[in-house]
């Protein structure tokens, strides 16, 4: 379980880092979906099933492609920058310092720091489901309306684009 | 007698395990289950490629192979002899990491996916709880592996291939997934192992509660096995690697071992999601008649699993390639409606299982059918009657 806890967290740390350092924007997209799975692998490790694979299923199987077709057309997969280090770069990277440094003051301050960790829950996916369905009813719903708002909102913009541009 | 052979193969492994020491059983076990998937698995890709060129070969009036070996069934080792001699080509402005980690990218997560599949009677080689949604989840790691094989070729036709291929994968994994709720719904479990345990019997003694036998269960079967085979780019849905358009797509860069890893992947994509269409609507294992049920689990499942695999070498040989447009208008407009409705039907099923008077059953295969056969014809009267279609006209060069 340790050594599996410190190969994720290596392979996760390893991948964030890399997608922020990486020069080429696609390699950076690669890197970030090698994070995503560790993260998942996180959440397994936890016992957490269903977290964990639609953590893959969202994050690796979504948001990375919707990234690589957000820089496919707009083609800033092609010029790679130079590496540069620039003052609001340096800057980002101090106030960064700083907000962790609060954050973590803050936590190790407060209560947290030395309360025992309680039980991990025996969470299985019908439980989650049942609690979604009875309980959490009205923002699950919710939540589909907004999607499928944004989704026709979509292709209304989509249908527009072709009326102004004739064919 | 019947019994120890139909759990044979846990039983092997059982001993197997059992004559190590116990330090090592834990990492043991798992290391056997791969390694009987890649073997079994890879084994059937090297049968299927010879069955695939010999089936195509008589559906196009001609022999396929036969020089190699008796009726040419040395075929599939000498093409891998071949591919694993061929010199490896990497174009010089490639992405040459990238362009190495694509295939290894592409055939992971596809085995990943065998785990959590049934194949016979405790057959199994991870139970989670969430099986189906494991195996979505890993299978959408193969559309980043498309997109890097695309990308590092640096090729435009390789791009564009895999830009089609992500574009098609995504639209065909809506109704895919859909159809498999409705599953869900029923069975009320999201382990593979407990969609079999849910379709065991028979009704009247006879006819097997498969899920396939059910309204609900006939069409999201038939939508199911469309969208795989859109999935698994597979024809007649393969023009993101269509020879004659954009020759092969994002493999097109691709020789020697990568090219049959690509080969291999797609193959045992095709496997797994027959798989796991056997298990959500044909009863995975079970024998389809009570009073053959003493065969055991896995001669089914591999029965039924040859039997789909003739069927997509039929459709291969029979069906014509789609247009990009074509391919978008199938899925968004026709699949995606028709499987929502699908998911209604098998509610409404789910729902009137309590019915008990006579013909409660035909009653309910009635109104479901009748749902599902109006949607269907309303739709696509709709789509055939859509402004803008009308009769095909052809123009030739005077």
């Amino acid at each position: 379980m340790e050594t599996a806890f410190y190969v994720l967290a290596a392979v996760t740390v390893a991948g964030a880092v890399a997608a922020m350092a990486l020069p080429r924007l696609v390699h950076c997209t690669l890197c970030l979906a090698v994070a995503f799975v560790g993260l998942a692998g996180h959440f397994l490790l936890l016992g957490a099933e269903f977290v964990s694979f639609a953590q893959v299923l969202v994050y690796v199987g979504a948001v990375a492609i919707l990234v690589v077709f957000a820089m496919l057309l707009t083609r800033s997969a092609d010029a790679p920058p130079a590496w540069v280090v620039s003052r609001p770069g340096l800057l980002g990277v101090g106030v960064a310092v700083l907000v962790f440094g609060c954050l973590a003051a803050t936590v190790a301050g407060s209560g947290l720091a030395g309360r025992e960790a309680p039980p991990a829950p025996e969470v299985t996916v019908k439980a989650l489901g049942e609690r979604l369905m009875a309980e959490y009813v009205v923002p699950l719903e919710v939540v589909g309306l907004l999607l499928t708002a944004a989704l026709i909102g979509a292709v209304i913009l989509a249908l527009e684009d072709r009326a102004k541009g004739g064919t | 007698m019947m019994e120890t052979l139909d759990q044979l193969f846990v039983l092997l492994k059982r001993w197997v395990v059992g004559e190590f020491p116990a330090a090592w059983r834990l990492w043991l076990s798992p290391l056997i289950d791969a390694g009987a998937i890649i073997g079994v698995f890879a084994g059937l890709f090297a049968v299927t490629t010879l069955l695939e060129r010999k089936g195509l070969g008589r559906l196009q009036n001609r022999m396929g192979p036969n020089r190699v070996g008796p009726f040419g069934v040395l075929q599939p080792l000498a093409d891998g002899l071949k591919m694993l001699t061929k010199e490896d080509i990497v174009p010089r402005a490639a992405d040459r990491v990238v362009h190495f980690l694509a295939p290894i990218a592409m055939v992971t997560p596809i085995l990943l996916a065998y785990a959590v599949l049934p194949f016979g009677r405790n057959l199994v080689a991870v139970d989670f709880d969430a099986g189906l949604l494991f195996f979505f989840a890993v299978g959408a790691g193969t559309e980043l592996a498309v997109f890097m094989a695309g990308w590092s070729s640096r090729n435009k036709y390789s791009l564009l291939g895999a830009m089609r291929g992500i574009a098609q994968m995504i639209s065909y994994e809506v109704p895919l997934v859909l159809s498999a709720v409705a599953v869900v719904l029923v069975a009320g479990s999201l382990s593979l192992p407990s969609i079999v345990d849910s379709q065991a019997g028979y009704h009247w003694g006879w006819l097997a509660r498969w899920h396939v036998f059910t309204p609900w269960g006939l069409a999201g079967f038939i939508l199911f096995l469309i969208a795989a085979t859109a999935e698994s780019n597979r024809s007649p849905f393969d023009l993101p690697e269509g020879e004659s358009e954009i020759i092969a797509g994002h493999l097109i860069e691709y020789s020697g071992f990568k090219y049959a890893l690509f080969f291999l992947g797609e193959y045992l994509g095709l496997f797994a999601v027959s798989a796991l269409g056997i298990t959500l609507f044909l009863g995975g294992w079970q024998a389809p008649v009570p009073f053959l049920a003493w065969v055991p689990s896995y001669l089914w499942f591999g029965a039924k699993l040859l039997g789909c695999i003739a069927l997509f070498i039929w459709l291969r040989g029979t069906m014509p390639r789609l247009r990009t447009d074509q391919l978008m208008n199938f899925a968004w407009k026709f699949m995606l409606p028709l499987v929502l409705v699908n998911l209604v039907v098998a509610a409404l099923w789910h729902g009137t299982a309590a019915w008990g008077f006579f013909g409660a059953g035909a009653t309910r295969w009635l109104l479901g059918g009748a749902v599902l056969w109006l949607t269907y014809s309303a739709l696509s009267h709709a789509l055939f009657t859509a402004p803008g279609r009308g009769p095909r006209t052809y123009r030739y060069a005077d």
